[in-house]
């Protein structure tokens, strides 16, 4: 028996395409259509995956398979008798999860933290210092005629970015460029690539080097044209890169000059220097001309922002350019998020506790201060003496010192998959697939928030994220309980 | 469970009672006749104030835009945190408290249901993700409609039935409760950076004016037989010499109004009250607006009450934020919403010796004051635009005591002070009028039936002040009734104690009033739809609507349209 399901919402990244429509025969997903690879291989591979059917916990030394009530009891009485506990992940599972989340948080007096303290966090900072203008996709897709990308590839980390919501989208008052764009590579490259593109698969390739010594070339005539133009910002010539109406290779590390240069001219200042970050200014100039003369700009910036010497002082600088901008022309500015519901993850946490990462809930109410109260600074410490890792892998990709103490205490792990974190765990729950297996809600990287649908049902007796938190809150709660009437 | 609550003085102004002492019985959460005297659990209110649960037409409370307030402001709950008890969940304040402090706070105030006013339809299902997480509260919100693309194309063709049948879908898809239109056409103009400046400007790239989307939506919201009015923020809102244009706006509706009932609620209407041309010349225009309102009976409206304290501005209204960043230099968030709406904040200090500021505090006091009618002009801060909801009870003092006002007046800018209007007016409220003010009025333009009264059959949402009218002069002694009104002795939700002496003593789960309005036709969901769907938003039209999932507890009122 075969069955299609219209308008699925993609649970792998931030674009959370919500256009996706599943075959589904015999219980088992077959096709799937207008997803990029991304999304198909997410769709396909769920159920091939390796994924252990039961609940673990650690016994001498050995993760042995047993009862979700045992396990449950286990990670709460864990949690019920630490004094500082960490909760991290919530990046990759539902609101619906992450609302339980917060709330265990604070029955344990814990500290609340998401995957944006290692990827969005400084963006998050910049937010606190100087607000952020900005919009929702679609008023990029009707109204934007300049798209800036800055520190991020979205042909190969979120594939449908440019399809959906900037460049090839048509929109109200913008059309698409497709058909341009696709002439060019006509002209210029193999049919071959012309029939990748078309069918919008990833083309595996290795990155291109960064080089410290780059050439950036002059602006292009079409700069100045009517309609939508992309620009791509980055230290190395990336997919987006190529296709792009104007590419600038940034020196590694000289984001922030040049983005203040830029900043200058904008407001007409003068620069005494002949080039910034290795770009003439002439060339700025005209960059700059660009940027004040369009309808409606848009800078989308990714880690390579983020995570790059400055951090968060880049951010700034981009949102005062933003805030600058806007008083020429319109203009918006909008992180690239990765993980599909770390938005979500941010919200949620912002509404329950007025903080949307790094909660420390241990001394009775939510408290805030990245840097002291985030899990990596607390492991570092050494302050933690046990932790709940929801939909995340830590291990892989925490500092090592953070990680060693991490799996120095007793450590719990709920995640569909046996991941590097799960293996080093005491208690290990299998979960459902989010968006796949389990229906929920998750917030797009523009905050809108979408629908996940439950497609098919989880391996038998397989519970979710929301299910294994509330249990765990509740067997928590009644710990509690009765550690206090003992002690009465 | 029964309850009875005996020998209180009673103000109920919509069933006319004014301070008698009473007892005021309850079963199955509903205000009854009578209860079974030895049975029912009894609260002895005698010496104290009884009122029904206080109801705010207009708070932003939740939803996406409240939620990146609270994201940018951290400096903001710093210092005002709520611990964590075995009743009560933990959270921050202060201008924009977390979802469980905001309930936990309007009930301590005696407050049992709320309005949030600003919801952006492709945003709704956030909305009501935080509604549900505010708790002690009945709550409704309104989807943002003047500047959505659907009611622009059909009132400027001209078919009125066709844009409400569409809205009509759109309360039961948003789960919404009124038309909200803020800076009518200045929305979509702001989504190219520009605006609007009177009410027959053109749309920018639409053929249509301010006017025509007000008028247009008022008419709509007869036809559909909307339990409130269309729900109106001003063009120019903020501006010095707006008080012209509040005046045009109030003028333009009169073509609506034809049967002497109230068709449209202009909110915070102190920021639409400024005279002058320029911020060194701005002064009160409140005379001029309230003279207006008293002499027609279309318009009913609410203070706006500006508050001296730092505090965060939230609108849809993009160009008005973005006017007070230039003002300002702070920290800004716009935040525009695809083929329906903006949005803007900027975190806000009112100082009494800024002129300015001062001036919109006394325009505020003085619409309250002058609108001679109650009834007509509602408490609020638009929280937290003018100040966090905690201020209500110093607005009482002040609108209850004309010597409260007078203090405070004393110690503001000398500019302000001279030109304020308060030292010529003498009137005081009563806790009558407070009631009315603050509840039965709100309830009633709202068109809440079970609200706001302690008729029989009314919800058992029920107010309980450390207030003896009989034996302190509540003018002279504002400070005192100020403090009753900040704790309330009681507050009853649903016929539940929930606070007693100003703390929560029990954590219960509010309804989401929302409005299922029925046409005789309605929108047909077919491909075209689908279509347009995908022409003009980033979703799916499946994944659009609020499913009954993002609703704690629904709470559908069944409304029959004329269409
Ligand atoms: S772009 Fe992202 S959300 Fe869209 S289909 Fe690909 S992986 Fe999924
Ligand atoms: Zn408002």
């Amino acid at each position: 028996m075969s069955t299609t399901v219209n308008a699925v919402t993609c649970p792998v990244c931030g674009c959370l395409c919500d256009d996706i429509e599943l075959t589904i025969e015999n219980g088992v997903i077959a096709k799937v259509k207008n997803g990029c690879a991304m999304c198909e291989s997410k769709f396909l591979s769920y159920k091939n995956e390796h994924r252990n059917k039961t609940p673990l916990v650690r016994k001498e030394g050995k993760l042995v398979p047993v009862s979700y009530d045992e396990a449950i009891h286990k990670a709460a009485e864990i949690l019920a008798n630490a004094n500082y506990p960490i909760l991290y992940g919530w990046s990759s599972t539902d609101c619906e999860a992450q609302r339980v989340g917060v709330e265990l948080a604070e029955e344990v007096g814990g500290v609340l933290d998401n995957t944006a303290v290692v990827c969005h966090g400084p963006s998050i900072l910049s937010v606190q210092e100087v607000g952020i203008p900005t919009c929702t996709l679609g008023q990029i897709r009707h109204r934007a005629d300049l798209v800036i990308y800055w520190g991020c590839d979205p042909w190969s980390a979120h594939p449908r970015h440019l399809e959906r919501y900037t460049t090839f989208t048509e929109g109200r008052f913008e059309g698409s460029e497709w058909k341009e764009y696709m002439n060019k590579v006509k002209a210029s490259a193999g049919k071959k690539k012309l029939l990748s593109l078309e069918r919008r698969e990833i083309v595996k390739r290795k990155p291109e080097p960064i080089i410290e010594k780059v050439t950036v070339n002059k602006p292009p005539e079409t700069l100045s044209k009517a309609g939508r133009k992309l620009i791509v910002i980055d230290v190395r010539k990336t997919m987006t890169a190529e296709v792009a109406d104007y590419f600038i290779q940034v020196q590694p590390g000289k984001d922030y000059e040049l983005m203040l240069a830029i900043r200058a001219l904008v407001k007409d200042h003068e620069l005494d220097v002949d080039q910034v970050a290795g770009v003439p200014v002439e060339y700025l100039e005209e960059l700059v001309d660009a940027m004040v003369n369009c309808e409606f700009g848009v800078i989308f910036f990714g880690m390579g922002l983020t995570q790059s010497a400055g951090k968060f002082r880049n951010v700034d600088v981009a949102i005062s350019l933003i805030r600058d901008l806007n008083r020429r022309t319109k203009f918006a500015i909008l992180p690239m998020r990765g993980h599909f519901n770390v938005t979500g993850a941010n919200t949620v946490s912002t509404w329950q506790s007025g903080y949307p990462y790094s909660v420390d809930f241990s001394l009775g109410y939510p408290r805030y201060n990245p840097g002291e109260t985030s899990v990596v600074d607390v492991l570092l410490r050494k302050e933690s003496d046990a932790a709940l890792i929801v939909a995340s892998d830590p291990a892989s990709n925490f500092p090592r010192k953070a990680v060693e103490h991490l799996v120095a205490n007793p450590l719990i792990v709920i995640d569909p998959h046996m991941n590097a974190t799960a293996l080093l765990g005491d208690v290990v729950f299998p979960a459902a697939i989010v968006g796949i297996e389990k229906a929920g809600t998750a917030y797009r990287m523009d905050h809108v928030p979408l629908p996940l649908k439950k497609v098919v049902e989880p391996p038998e007796g397989i519970l979710s994220d929301e299910e294994i938190l509330s249990r765990i809150l509740e067997e928590v709660r009644v710990i509690k309980s009765q550690k206090m009437q003992e002690a009465a | 469970m029964e309850l009875l609550i005996k020998n209180g003085f009673v103000f109920d102004p919509i069933n006319g009672i004014n301070g008698e002492k009473m007892d005021i019985a309850v079963r199955n959460g509903k205000i009854v006749e009578s209860v079974n005297d030895r049975r029912a659990k009894k609260i002895d209110a005698t010496g104290l104030t009884v009122m029904p649960g206080g109801v705010d037409i207009h708070c932003h409370i939740a939803g996406a835009e409240v939620n990146t307030g609270r994201l940018m402001r951290p400096e903001d709950h710093i210092k005002d945190t709520e611990r964590k008890t075995t009743l009560t969940r933990s959270g921050v304040g202060y201008s924009i408290p977390s979802t469980f402090t905001t309930g936990y706070r309007y009930s301590r105030m005696g407050y049992t249901s709320l309005m949030n006013p600003s919801m952006p339809p492709l945003e709704a299902k956030h909305t009501h993700e935080e509604l549900n997480d505010t708790p002690m509260l009945d709550k409704a919100s309104y989807p943002l409609l003047g500047d959505w693309w659907f009611v622009l194309e059909y009132l400027q063709k001209g078919d009125l039935t066709e844009c409400a049948r569409y809205v009509a879908w759109m309360m039961g898809t948003t789960k919404g409760y009124a038309i909200k239109i803020v800076n009518p056409g200045g929305l979509e103009s702001w989504g190219f950076g520009r605006n609007v400046h009177t009410i027959d400007d053109k749309v920018p790239n639409f053929d249509i004016t301010p006017r025509e989307i007000m008028c247009g939506l008022a008419k709509v919201n007869k036809m559909l037989n909307l339990p409130h009015t269309i729900h109106l923020h001003t063009n120019n809102l903020g501006l010095p010499g707006n008080y012209a244009t509040t005046l045009d706006t109030m003028r333009a509706l009169e073509s609506v109004a034809t049967d002497g009932k109230p068709v449209a609620h202009i909110t915070h209407l102190q920021f639409s009250s400024f005279a002058g041309d320029d911020w060194g010349s701005m002064r009160s225009g409140a005379e001029e607006v309230a003279k207006y309102i008293n002499a027609h009976s279309h318009i009913t409206c609410d203070m706006g009450q500006v508050i001296f304290t730092d505090t965060t501005t939230m609108t849809a209204d993009g160009p008005f934020e973005y006017t007070l960043y230039q003002l300002s230099g702070h920290k800004w968030v716009n935040s525009d919403v695809e083929t329906e709406t903006s949005g803007g904040i900027i975190p806000f200090h009112y100082k009494r010796n800024n002129a300015v500021n001062a001036t919109q505090w006394s325009i505020a006091l003085e619409l309250a004051l002058m609108i001679e009618d109650p009834w007509k002009i509602y408490l609020t801060t638009d929280h937290p635009n003018g100040g966090p909801f905690t201020a209500y009870p110093k607005i009482i003092g002040w609108l209850i005591s004309r010597k409260a006002r007078m203090a405070t007046l004393k110690k503001c800018h000398k500019k302000a002070q001279k030109k304020s209007l308060l030292p010529t007016l003498k009137r005081e409220l009563s806790l009558y009028d407070i009631a009315i003010v603050t509840r039965a009025g709100q309830a009633k333009a709202l068109g809440l039936k079970d609200k706001g009264h302690l008729g029989v059959g009314a919800d058992a949402d029920i107010a309980i002040y450390n207030v003896n009218p009989e034996t302190i002069d509540i003018a002279r002694k504002y400070k005192t009734v100020r403090r009753a009104f900040g704790n309330a002795a009681y507050t009853i939700k649903d016929g539940k104690v929930v606070v007693k002496d100003g703390e929560i003593v029990q954590h219960v789960d509010g309804r989401t009033i929302w409005l299922d309005v029925q046409t005789a036709e309605q929108v047909k969901v077919d491909e075209e739809m689908r279509r347009r769907f995908r022409e003009y938003w980033t979703v799916e039209y499946e994944n659009y609507p609020v499913t009954n999932h993002y609703l704690k507890i629904s709470d559908p009122r069944t409304i029959k349209a004329d269409v």
